[in-house]
């Protein structure tokens, strides 16, 4: 085995950055919450279980989801193009299909549960933040929901797999260079969503799925916190 | 079992004796619960109560509604729920004109009325209980409909006590549509500032004491 390998930032190879969670951010929404890991901040908003509108996409079965990513425009050091684009599209239907799988919707025919997802500074693992926040935002809108949903970045930086990765990893470029893995986990060990940006062996792709589920669990603690604190914390 | 704080997923409690209520399912002799809210236990019967979210409807309950529009036979209110909810002719315990429905309800018009039954097709209102019908004056707000119990308090103690402070009739709508009269405006502000602040509060232990103190420091 190779010397230890040293992540930019001083973390063990299993750290997490510092993640920070809160519920009910947003007054004005139904429910809401942020989740920060690092410098990477993610605010949810859920609006509903309310009519569908346009009626025609109104599905007499069953509820619908709908989520809806956004990164602001100051939330890079070189200013983005505020407004959807392909990637902010492709990221909001990933996160719709992390979430749907625990949600019960069956409740609500004809409705439709709107999340608004806003990065406000993003330094790498956006989506995931995205996802931990709705995942919480949904639970404090009271959306029955058979699980919570947990979401973490693995990554693959030359040949030693990490956990959360941050921008300056993600540009990592010695070696094999970096590899990004964006799972969603629910706590029985369900995966919702998994992605993959780079080059992985099988082996080294079932590591990172082990790692997950570790991360994921920590997550949950956090997010558990963050619901329990936003009830307990207010009789105090 | 003492009363706690759980999100979805949880166990709440593990044994085969218990049976799983309201927003809660059981797997593998496991109580899960499968809504955010305070899990409470009745006679080994589990259920969690919701503290946030949109206003659910439930039968018996008295909501204010603003009507929506005026059909053949009967009326579409809006309750603040997605799906309006519908009150029909014959719940109208009075003679009604068929040819002009407008004089007894007309669009925009505020309605208190009674949840008399939800099945699939949508909700029922009924106007047969005394006290409900049309609403001819008094303001109208709106609060979460989370907080309508502390607003209405232990056996309607907290009404009761703005009732007395404000000379105010308070009327809690289950929907968090509040309908305040008064003999003048200043009093209906008054009630109404009142009961802003017991929303506002809601989360205070001695909720009771504190509205008696803010009575005491705010005057009309």
């Amino acid at each position: 085995m190779a010397e230890k390998f040293n992540r930019p930032d001083g973390r063990e190879l299993t750290e997490l950055r510092e993640t920070k969670a809160k519920v009910g951010v947003v007054p004005n929404a139904d429910g809401s919450a942020m989740f920060q890991q690092g410098k990477t901040i993610a605010i949810a908003a859920v609006y509903g279980p309310k009519k569908m509108h346009p009626q025609h996409q109104q599905d007499p079965r069953t509820g619908q989801l709908r989520c809806e990513y956004n990164m602001l425009s100051f939330s890079v050091s070189d200013r983005i193009r505020p407004g959807r684009n392909r990637r902010a599209m492709e990221i909001s239907e990933i996160t719709k299909w992390a979430l749907e799988p625990v949600l019960m919707l069956d409740k609500y025919p004809g409705q439709v549960v709107d999340v608004h997802i806003n990065i406000i500074q993003a330094d790498a693992g956006t989506r995931c933040a995205g996802i931990n926040a709705a995942a919480m935002a949904l639970a404090h809108a009271g959306i029955p929901m058979k699980e919570m949903v947990s979401s973490i970045s693995i990554g693959k930086l030359d040949k030693t797999m990490v956990v959360d990765l941050t921008k300056e990893e993600e540009d990592y470029h010695e070696g094999e260079g970096p590899t990004d893995i964006p799972i969603s986990m629910t706590p029985s060990g369900k995966v919702t969503h998994m992605q993959l940006d780079g080059k992985i062996g099988v082996k080294q792709l079932q590591e990172a799925v082990d790692m997950a589920k570790v991360a994921c669990q920590n997550i949950l603690e956090i997010q558990k916190k963050a619901l329990k604190d936003f009830i307990e914390g207010d009789k105090k | 079992m003492d009363r706690k704080v759980v999100i979805p997923g949880e166990i709440i409690i593990d044994g085969d004796e218990y049976l799983p209520g309201e927003n809660t399912e059981k797997k593998e002799g496991k109580i899960y619960s499968l809504r955010y809210g305070l899990a409470e236990e009745q006679n080994n019967l589990i259920k969690v109560i919701p503290l946030s979210g949109v206003y659910s409807p439930r039968r018996g309950n008295i909501v204010i509604g603003k009507v929506e529009n005026v059909t053949a036979n009967g009326w579409l209110i809006d309750i603040g729920y997605a799906d309006s909810a519908f009150l029909s002719l014959m719940e109208v315990p009075r003679f009604v004109n068929k040819d002009a429905m407008e004089e007894v309800l007309d669009i925009d018009d505020m309605v208190l009325a009674k949840i008399w039954s939800i099945n699939k097709r949508g909700i029922d209102l009924s106007l047969k209980s005394r006290g409900l019908g049309k609403i001819e004056d008094g303001i109208i707000f709106e609060v979460n409909p989370n907080k309508v119990p502390r607003i209405i308090g232990k056996e309607g103690s907290m009404i009761k006590l703005i009732k007395d402070n404000t000379g105010c009739d308070v009327t809690v709508g289950q929907n968090g549509f509040v309908l305040i009269k008064g003999e003048t405006i200043s009093s209906e502000l008054y009630a109404k500032r009142a009961v802003l602040f017991v929303a506002e509060n809601s989360y205070v232990s001695g909720l009771t004491e504190a509205v008696d103190k803010w009575f005491k420091e705010n005057k009309e």
